[in-house]
């Protein structure tokens, strides 16, 4: 790991500079630089999220790749990466799984110190609870899997989940009883727009180009067996934008709900559909919930923010579509399965509800690296867990670029598996709905 | 959402079940692996008009294809009651 050396981190952000500054009324200077748009760049990364961001950051920092574009078509973090609910953990079903997002929670735990801003990462715990006796056997099984890999979960007992959560229903008396739950203290939340702005100011303080507003129109391929050149075999020559051609010899797709429309432009048809998944925010409270809480049955995850509110995400919508609405559906049914775990905040009210695009892969896993189209890599099939992945995702995306070789962490996730049929099926771990 | 049923008429989404996008099943007798994993994983995913397969599940538990355009969620080519030749099979 190459943890670079003090002096290259951007400024930090303290106290007395908000004191002085505010005294003097003096402006605050744009944390990133805007750029006119080069004709061409060593590497053009599409969608200027968590995972597009990490990347360009880590091909700076590890790899020394500085010349590098993120494109993204609205503001940075404007995707899923500021409407996910924040949870990170790393207790997957899958060895493939655990050992991944056990690597993205490590970084996670040194990013403020490593991007000179602070995250406000709250390792609070999280708790996956069991309603049936199938849950429990699962939840029995990850906590194996995970205690494998030295990752810190175990099964807890009703009356421990009670000491977590004291809010949570525990009498057995409810429709979905409370049989014990999956308990992962490493597990937690953290501010995801902070590690948006993050990524972009330490990217950016390492010399690469972030442009906004800078929608691509095509990905320019030659070579290849489909239409105008594109598809299998083909090779990458940069992307027609808005703003103008840019050549570039590699082009990262890192648009998450948009991938398929993305890869669609260099030939390469993705196992990706396209579904909204909807979150809500209450007014705020005095801090009553410790813990983030989860439960599969009920379709539904909650936590409690610095500011009291409570946060609620649920499952995917059931059909696919690229509209953001959110639906009366999707708060009635909220409302009920999170009054059966906690009665007593029926007297809440919502604040507001928001909805943002998942791309859902076949078995709950991510598409990385290469594919068929030379020059041309993916980071797509994020679903519903792309946020946690985000550090380790643009670490290893940045190796792959870097070294024009899969690392060994993402080596499970091609897109060649659904040939091969070596799936790497997370739906017990990764969905809430099933 | 209001999905128009051929059977039963306009009826909210959640009354139905979503059956995805509308393929050809291949030949078991001849299909390779690429198109086994063609016809079981990928997706064409557009953000326009979609061939769609749904099932009304709480009404007339019949199959039937439609197409709705997936940024606006409206739907054109409706197989609308007593004209059910517009439908088909998926």
């Amino acid at each position: 790991m190459g943890r670079f050396n003090r002096s290259s981190k951007p400024p930090k952000y303290s106290a007395a500079s908000l004191v002085w500054k505010g005294a003097r009324s003096k402006d605050w200077p744009r944390v990133w630089k805007e750029h006119e748009l080069k004709s061409s760049y060593d590497v053009v990364i599409i969608g200027g999220g968590v995972h597009g961001l990490a990347c360009a950051y880590y091909l700076a920092t590890n790899h020394g790749i500085t010349n590098v574009a993120v494109l993204d078509k609205a503001y940075l973090g404007s995707g899923g990466s500021g409407r996910n609910t924040a949870i990170v953990r790393s207790n997957y079903l899958t060895p493939e799984g655990v050992a991944f997002y056990d690597r993205s929670l490590s970084l996670y735990k040194t990013m403020s110190a490593d991007l000179n801003l602070n995250v406000m990462f709250s390792e609070r715990g999280h708790m996956t609870l069991a309603h049936t006796d199938g849950a429990l056997r699962t939840m029995n099984w990850r906590a194996e899997v995970n205690k494998l890999q030295g990752i810190d979960s175990s099964v807890i007992d009703p009356a421990e989940v009670k000491k977590q959560a004291p809010s949570l229903d525990v009498s057995g008396d409810s429709r979905y009883p409370i049989l014990g739950a999956l308990y992962h203290p490493p597990g937690g939340t953290i501010r995801h727009d902070a590690v948006v702005w993050g990524y972009a100011r330490g990217a950016d303080h390492r010399g690469v180009e972030m442009h906004q507003k800078t929608e691509v129109l095509d990905i320019l391929v030659e070579g290849g067996s489909g239409r105008e050149g594109k598809g299998h075999g083909g090779k990458v020559t940069g992307v027609r934008t808005n703003r103008g051609n840019v050549s570039a010899p590699i082009v990262v797709n890192c648009t998450a709900g948009w991938a398929s429309l993305i890869s669609d432009m260099a030939g390469v048809k993705l196992p990706i559909y396209t579904r909204p998944l909807q979150a809500a925010v209450t007014e705020p409270v005095k801090v009553f919930l410790p813990t983030v809480v989860v439960s599969g049955s009920l379709h539904v995850y909650v936590s409690q923010t610095d500011r009291g509110e409570l946060v609620f995400g649920a499952s995917v919508d059931p059909f696919n579509t690229y509209d953001t609405r959110g639906t009366l559906d999707f708060t009635e049914e909220l409302a009920g399965h999170v009054l059966e775990l906690m009665p007593g905040i029926s007297k809440m009210r919502l604040l507001r509800q928001w909805a943002g695009l998942c791309d859902m892969t076949p078995d709950y896993s991510p598409v990385m690296g290469f594919t068929p189209v030379e020059g041309f890599l993916c980071d797509v099939g994020w679903g519903t867990y792309g946020f946690k992945a985000g550090p380790v995702s643009g670490e290893q995306m940045a190796e792959c670029v870097a070294t024009q070789s899969t690392p060994k962490l993402i080596s499970a996730f091609g897109l060649e598996r659904f040939e091969t049929g070596e799936l790497v099926g997370e739906k017990g771990a990764a969905a809430v709905g099933h | 959402m209001i999905v128009p049923c051929p059977n039963c008429g306009p009826r909210n989404a959640a009354d139905l079940h979503y059956g995805g996008e509308s393929h050809t099943r291949p030949d078991p007798n001849s299909a390779t692996e690429a198109e086994w994993r063609d016809y079981l994983y990928l997706h064409d995913n557009p953000a326009g008009w979609l061939r769609e397969t749904w099932y009304c599940s709480t009404g007339c538990r019949k199959f039937f294809a439609t197409e709705r355009h997936t940024v606006t969620n409206t739907f054109r080519n409706n197989p609308l009651p007593g004209n059910k030749s517009a439908g088909g099979q998926p």
